[in-house]
């Protein structure tokens, strides 16, 4: 044993094998991201001309308000994302059958939103829900709800988040099913047998063996929905007002739009720090809460 | 490399981290890390540490250029002794 452990620590050929990934992963990310932090702590004019300004562009940024509204809605719309898709994946989850011709049409139907593209979901929401011609609009008014999503901060909220639950709960959903199907049978056997109720099934036989898949479905719908851009976009482009313009499109307008882009980089060193915090934070937790049971 | 627009303080900035991991790696071989439990409140491994360090440096930074007009040394100075102290007893 004590000789086996010794050859795993002296023999590192297997890094080799690795090396392919870590170059790619140098090319495609490191490298870009090295370059953006160059960017963040310059006044770019033109390919030529660039001045040293130090931290100015993060400080300008942490201090510009619209950029700390564009924060806490991020935040705002990520946290009511996860509220509801998690729990409402798990339901579906473990209300489907787990085998035969209906399982498998269900699987099919649940995986179609995923296959839509982002900015064909914005457009059918766009015209899905618009007041004057779209079904969901036009049936909401005959029911007598004022509903109009281009002038109605709060109807375009519900609007985004419709849109994004319909678009992306399946993704929680086939995950659960997936973790759902590795439950033995003998453990609800088990459970049956000691007089669980349906909660304590869930809560001591389904939850645990659940986890590890659950963790990747809130770190995907987290990094996700934080990162949200096109739909957004299409359906409402920010409006009314500012009402639902999220970080990364306030970041487009600065990069894209007005070619600022020592400003721009800085806002984007601070986006990828918060979504690298999120991230550690929620995964460091998840194995702790792992590690203590 | 004009193309990713280096300047003399960034350089300095990657040159230190890309030591600092040959450091690690270095140590690594020559005594491997063990898992240990200091005053953060997680068993934390030497790599650990360093990342936990290096985010912390970074929201030093931001909190302190979000939150006061002084000038960034002195976040910089304060993230050094985190930096210190997290690597030593986190």
């Amino acid at each position: 044993m004590a000789a086996m452990a010794q050859n795993k620590t002296k023999d590192n050929r297997a890094w080799l094998g690795v090396l392919p990934v870590m170059l790619i992963v140098a090319f495609s990310g490191v490298i870009p991201l090295m370059t953006v932090v160059n960017y963040s702590v310059q006044d770019i004019l033109d390919f030529n001309t660039r001045f040293f300004v130090g931290f100015e562009w993060y400080r300008e940024t942490l201090t510009d308000p619209r950029f700390i509204d564009a924060f806490l809605r991020q935040l705002g719309f990520s946290a009511a994302v996860l509220a509801i898709e998690i729990p409402l994946g798990i339901l579906i989850a473990r209300g489907m059958p787990t085998q035969g011709l209906r399982a498998s049409l269900l699987l099919v139907l649940l995986a179609t939103p995923l296959l839509i593209p982002w900015n064909v979901v914005g457009t059918i929401w766009q015209i899905y829900a618009r007041s004057d011609i779209g079904l969901l609009g036009v049936t909401l008014n005959q029911l007598g709800f004022s509903f109009n999503y281009t002038a109605e901060p709060l109807h375009a909220w519900l609007t985004l988040l419709a849109m994004d639950i319909w678009h992306w709960t399946s993704l929680v959903a086939l995950l659960a099913f997936a973790g759902l199907t590795s439950v033995p049978a003998a453990c609800y056997q088990a459970a049956e047998l000691d007089g669980a109720s349906k909660w304590q099934v869930f809560r001591h036989v389904e939850l645990p063996r659940l986890k590890g898949v659950l963790v990747i479905a809130v770190l995907l719908r987290l990094m996700d929905s934080f990162m949200i851009y096109t739909e957004p976009f299409v359906l409402t482009g920010g409006g009314p007002g500012n009402t639902t313009t999220f970080l990364s499109q306030y970041l487009a307008t600065m990069a894209v739009g007005q070619f600022d882009l020592g400003p721009a980089a800085a806002f984007s060193v601070i986006y990828f720090l918060f979504i690298l915090l999120f991230s550690w934070l929620f995964y460091t937790s998840v194995m702790r809460s792992e590690e203590d049971s | 490399m004009t193309w990713m627009a280096w300047t003399l303080p960034t350089a300095i900035f990657f040159a230190a981290i890309a030591l600092a991991l040959l450091v690690l790696i270095a140590l690594e071989l020559k005594r491997p890390t063990l898992t240990s439990r200091g005053w953060l409140p997680m068993a934390t491994t030497r790599g650990d540490r360093f990342f936990i360090s290096l985010l912390g440096a970074a929201f030093i930074h931001l909190l302190w250029l979000g939150l006061t007009p002084w000038n960034a040394f002195y976040a910089s100075g304060l993230a050094s002794v985190w930096l210190v102290v997290i690597m030593a007893k986190g």
